[in-house]
C-alpha cells in the first residue's frame, strides 16, 4: 500500500503556474496555500491579486479572489475586510505594485491597523513589464532602465519597505523573510503562519516581505539568482522580525 | 411622511442610508463635506461601515473591494476628487461591480474653484477612465428628485452590476429645501449576488472579481457583453422631463441647477407670448435621446443651456440629427446666470442675431 508523503495543498487550484523557471513566486504561493490549509482558512479566505507577474494568482489560490488596480491592494483589502470582518483577507503584491505605486495605501492601511495580511514579494525589479528598475532595485543593479546600474545620485536608494512599515504605529507584525534555501523557507512559513494567526486573533496589520528572485530579468540562472538573494539582497535587506506586538521581549 | 427642511448634502446622506447603503468610503472635498460628516455618525449608529480614506484613490478602491465582496457601497466627492477616482471607476465597470458615486460638481479645470458647475459632463458621460464603458448617471434638479434617485440607485447599481453616479452641482448640495425622505421609490426584482467574492467558495465554485482578459478574443467577448448591457440600459433607463414642449417653437435643453433657472426664463418668455418649452434630461447617461424623437412641427430652434462652455450640446446635436439648428448659452467657473440672461439669449435667436 502506497502512503502519501507529499501532496499539493488544497489551498491551490489545479491550474498550471504561469511563473518563469527559478522564480520564487511559486514557492511563496505554496507557503500561503499550506498555511491557509493548516489553519483551516481556505474557505474563509478572500485574496487580492495585484498588477504584475502575480496578477495571475487569482487562477492559483483556491479561494475567492479580487484583482486590484495597480498598487491599490491594501485599499481593496480594507474595503473587503470592513464589510466582511469574519473573513480572512490577504493581499499578495509585488514590489513594483506595493513599493512604487501603492506605498501610500500600504502605509495608511498599516496605520489604521487594518486586520489584514499583506504578502509583499520583493524581487527588486519590474518582472512582468520586462525588467525595468523598481524602487527596490539594488545600487549598481542593471535593469532595462538602468543599463549602467542603479546610481544613488540619479535614482535614489533601494527602498526598505518592511523597515518603513515597522515604524507605523498601527502595524502589528512586520517581518522580512527569504525562501532561497529550505532552512529559510521553513522559517518563512512559520512567519507567514504567525501573520495569519494574528489576523485570526484580530491583532491587526501583518506584513511579510519575501525576498524573491527574477532570474529571467536579472540575467541569471535559477541557482545564481538564489545566490544573489543570499549574498546581495540579504546584505541590504536584512531578514528579521521588525515588529511583533505579540513579543513581550521586543 | 411629511416634508422636512434639509440641506442638500445631508438629505443625500439620509437617502443613502434609506437606500440600503452598507458601507461608505470617502475623502474630504468641498462642496460635499456634509455627506461624510453626516454618515460618519449615522452609518455606525445603524451598524454600517464608515471609513475616511487617505485619498480619493483609496476611497474608490475600498469601494471596489467592498462591492466585490457583495456589499452595497457608496462614495461621494467633487470634480477633482472624481477625476482621481476614474481609474477605480473603469475597474468597477470592467469587473461589473455595483456602487453609488455622488459627485457634487464644482468648477474646473485643475483645482478650479468651489462654486457650482456642470463642466464635468464629458468626464461623467464619456468615461474619464480607459476602455469601452459607461456609468449610469443622473443629474437631478432638486432635493426631492435627488433623494428619490439615491434611494433607488443601490438597486439600479445591483440590478445592472454597474457603477451609478448622481451628479449634482454644488448649489444642490449646499441649498436647503423641503424634502419627503420616505416617498416610495421604484422597486426592481433583484438578482442574487451569486458572483460576489464574499469568501466560502473553493474549487469550481470559486469567485473571482477581475477586469483582466489577456486573450483579445475573450476581451472582445467581455466588451460585447458589457455593450449589450449598456444597450439594455439605454433602452430602459432614459429619464427626462418635458416642459411645455407640445406647442413649442423654441426649446431649451438644460439639466440640474441650470434647468431650475431656465424654468423661470420660460415663465417670463411665455408671459410675453413666446412659445418656449424645455427638455430636462434627468439621466445624462444614458442621454434621453427618446425625448428628441417627436418634437413639435412648429419647432424652429433649440437652445442648450449649461453651467459649462458647452458639453451636453454634443449629445443634443447627436439626438437632433441635424433636424433643427442648435445654439448654446453657458456660464462657467461657478458663475450662475439670471433667468433674464437666458431670456435675452433666446430673444437674440428669435431676432436671428445668433
Amino acid at each position: 500500500m502506497e502512503k502519501v508523503v507529499y501532496q499539493k495543498s488544497v489551498g491551490l487550484t489545479n491550474n498550471d503556474l504561469s511563473y518563469c523557471p527559478g522564480c520564487t513566486h511559486g514557492i511563496i504561493h505554496k507557503l500561503v496555500a499550506e498555511v491557509l490549509e493548516e489553519l483551516n482558512l481556505v474557505d474563509q479566505a478572500i485574496g487580492i491579486a495585484s498588477v504584475g507577474c502575480s496578477v495571475m494568482s487569482y487562477f492559483f489560490f483556491n479561494c475567492d479572489m479580487q484583482q486590484a488596480a495597480h498598487g491599490r491592494g491594501c485599499a481593496v483589502a480594507t474595503g473587503i475586510k470592513r464589510v466582511r470582518p469574519n473573513n480572512i483577507v490577504f493581499s499578495y503584491q509585488g514590489d513594483g505594485d506595493l513599493a512604487s505605486m501603492g506605498l501610500n495605501e500600504t502605509i495608511h492601511a498599516a496605520n489604521r491597523g487594518e486586520n489584514i495580511t499583506v504578502i509583499f514579494v520583493n524581487n527588486g525589479i519590474f518582472g512582468m513589464t520586462g525588467g525595468q528598475m523598481a524602487p527596490t532595485t539594488l545600487l549598481g543593479q542593471k535593469t532595462t532602465t538602468t543599463k549602467e546600474g542603479r546610481k544613488k545620485e540619479e535614482h535614489g536608494f533601494p527602498i526598505k519597505v518592511a523597515e518603513i512599515i515597522s515604524q507605523v504605529e498601527g502595524a502589528a507584525y512586520v517581518e522580512r523573510v527569504s525562501v532561497h534555501n529550505p532552512n529559510f523557507l521553513r522559517k518563512a512559513k512559520k512567519s507567514l503562519k504567525k501573520a495569519f494567526e494574528y489576523q485570526q486573533q484580530n491583532k491587526g496589520f501583518t506584513f511579510i516581505e519575501f525576498l524573491s528572485t527574477c532570474p529571467v530579468n536579472w540575467g541569471m540562472t535559477p541557482i545564481q539568482a538564489m545566490e544573489f538573494v543570499s549574498k546581495e539582497m540579504m546584505t541590504y535587506y536584512p531578514v528579521k522580525v521588525f515588529k511583533d506586538v505579540g513579543d513581550e521581549n521586543a | 411622511m411629511s416634508r422636512v427642511l434639509m440641506k442638500g448634502n445631508e438629505a443625500i446622506a439620509v437617502a443613502a442610508i434609506k437606500g440600503g447603503c452598507d458601507a461608505f468610503f470617502g475623502y474630504p472635498i468641498t462642496p460635499q463635506n456634509e455627506i461624510p460628516e453626516y454618515l460618519s455618525k449615522h452609518m455606525k449608529a445603524n451598524g454600517k461601515v464608515f471609513l475616511q480614506a487617505e485619498s480619493e484613490i483609496a476611497s474608490i478602491n475600498m469601494v471596489y473591494g467592498a462591492a466585490g465582496a457583495g456589499a452595497r457601497v457608496m462614495t461621494s466627492s467633487s470634480s477633482p476628487g472624481i477625476a482621481l477616482m476614474q481609474e477605480g471607476i473603469t475597474y468597477l465597470a470592467g469587473a461589473e461591480l455595483p456602487c453609488v458615486i455622488v459627485n457634487v460638481m464644482r468648477g474646473g479645470p485643475g483645482l478650479g474653484g468651489i462654486q457650482p458647475a456642470q463642466s464635468d459632463y464629458n468626464q461623467i458621460t464619456r468615461g474619464g477612465g480607459n476602455g469601452d464603458y459607461n456609468v449610469i448617471s443622473y443629474a437631478p434638479e432638486n432635493l426631492q428628485e435627488t433623494v428619490d434617485i439615491i434611494k433607488g440607485a443601490f438597486d439600479t447599481a445591483d440590478y445592472y452590476r454597474n457603477p451609478v453616479m448622481i451628479a449634482v452641482d454644488g448649489l444642490i448640495g449646499q441649498m436647503m429645501e423641503p424634502v419627503d425622505l420616505d416617498k416610495a421609490s421604484q422597486k426592481r426584482v433583484m438578482p442574487a449576488k451569486d458572483w460576489a467574492a464574499s469568501g466560502g467558495h473553493t474549487g469550481k465554485d470559486r469567485r473571482v472579481i477581475t477586469s483582466l482578459y489577456l486573450d483579445p478574443k475573450q476581451l472582445e467577448e467581455h466588451n460585447l457583453k458589457l455593450y449589450r448591457k449598456y444597450q439594455e440600459i439605454i433602452k430602459n433607463e432614459q429619464k427626462y422631463e418635458l416642459i411645455n414642449v407640445k406647442d413649442a417653437e423654441y426649446l431649451i435643453v438644460a439639466y440640474g441647477t441650470m434647468a431650475r433657472i431656465c424654468r423661470s426664463s420660460i415663465e417670463i418668455l411665455r408671459e410675453e407670448g413666446i412659445k418656449v418649452g424645455m427638455i430636462r434630461p434627468i439621466t445624462i447617461w444614458p442621454f434621453p435621446e427618446k425625448a428628441f424623437k417627436d418634437l413639435s412641427k412648429n419647432l424652429k430652434e433649440i437652445l442648450v443651456c449649461e453651467l459649462s462652455l458647452g458639453q451636453m450640446i454634443q449629445d443634443v446635436k447627436l439626438s437632433v440629427e441635424g433636424r433643427y439648428p442648435v445654439s448654446f448659452f453657458g456660464r462657467t467657473g461657478g458663475m450662475l446666470p439670471e433667468p433674464e440672461d437666458i431670456v435675452r439669449a433666446l430673444k437674440k435667436i428669435i431676432k436671428g442675431e445668433e
